[in-house]
């Protein structure tokens, strides 16, 4: 099966999560072989992703979890959870 | 009673045991204990708060808020799933809540509509990538970046993303959760690491020449 740029970007999600049959893999791998833009697009996305799962992307607030304590001290003296 | 039901189960993995034990001592007074129960949750509930409202102050008012809604209805939780996974589901509860009642019903319909589309989901075209590493997450400028980039998804690609691509869930946990399909969530994800591409990668190679 020969895949053409606009098929592969499709593609490029689940070919990253190894989500793809080994035959439409295996032409998106041969694509990319020969296609630099292409290539270029999945290694962006790839390094992106990348980043954004690394914690100091999205870190938590700093105090949140002081913060969330203080919080629930207060409400915790005020009430009990329901029993089973 | 809880402590029969630890004894006699054969499915249940150490965690939840562990789990369902705490959760019978903070119901029977021991209330400090609910703070070292919700502890290792609090990225997943801050990031799963903050893929809907993508505000840092709301995310942190909306776990606060999901927190002591369980913690009122501990009894009713049941363990059929981890804990972190119920109080993840009552967090993102909160957060559409809140987001609902914050914004007109025309913002509500673009949003659908926009989910609906199909959109221009082209890659931002490049000749070549040069590797970005983790290192530089130490420099304010990218981290902004790709948080800016993440907050202009469109709110349903950009629930999945940080489900998927920042906490890691898996593509069935994602689906449950936001109870949509499984190929809904493939197709999100799709578009959504697309569009993050496209906004992102012209970025950081300007970062990259400044530099």
């Amino acid at each position: 099966m020969v895949l053409d740029c606009e098929h592969v970007w499709r593609e490029i999600s689940n070919y990253i999560d190894g989500d793809l049959d080994p035959s439409v893999r295996a032409s998106v791998e041969k694509h990319l072989a020969h296609c630099r833009h292409c290539a270029a697009i999945l290694d962006s996305t790839h390094n992106i992703l990348y980043l954004i799962a690394d914690e100091r992307t999205f870190a938590l607030p700093i105090g949140f979890g002081d913060r969330l304590r203080a919080r629930l001290e207060g409400e915790l003296e005020k009430s009990e959870p329901a029993s089973r | 009673m809880i402590h029969n039901e630890i004894q006699t189960s054969t499915t249940k993995d150490p965690q939840s045991l562990a789990e369902a034990e705490m959760i019978s001592r903070i119901i029977s007074g021991e209330r400090e204990l609910f703070y070292e129960l919700i502890r290792p949750c609090e990225r997943a509930v801050f990031l799963t708060a903050y893929s809907v409202v993508k505000s840092e102050a709301d995310a942190e008012e909306i776990v606060q808020e999901a927190v002591l809604k369980a913690y009122k209805a501990l009894g009713s939780f049941r363990g059929d799933s981890k804990f972190s996974t119920w109080l993840v589901k009552i967090t993102l509860n909160e957060a559409r809540m809140k987001l609902r009642c914050s914004r007109s019903e025309s913002e509500v319909s673009l949003e659908a509509f926009m989910d609906e589309g199909d959109g221009d989901y082209t890659p931002a075209v490049l000749t070549d990538w040069r590797e970005i590493p983790s290192e530089a997450l130490d420099r304010k400028e990218l981290r902004e970046t790709l948080q800016r980039a993440v907050d202009q998804l469109p709110e349903k690609y950009r629930e999945v993303l940080i489900l998927r691509d920042v906490r890691e869930m898996n593509i069935t946990e994602t689906a449950q959760l936001l109870g949509i399909t499984e190929g809904m969530v493939k197709t999100r994800l799709f578009r959504a690491r697309l569009l993050m591409q496209k906004i992102v990668a012209p970025e950081l190679v300007a970062q990259g020449k400044k530099d």
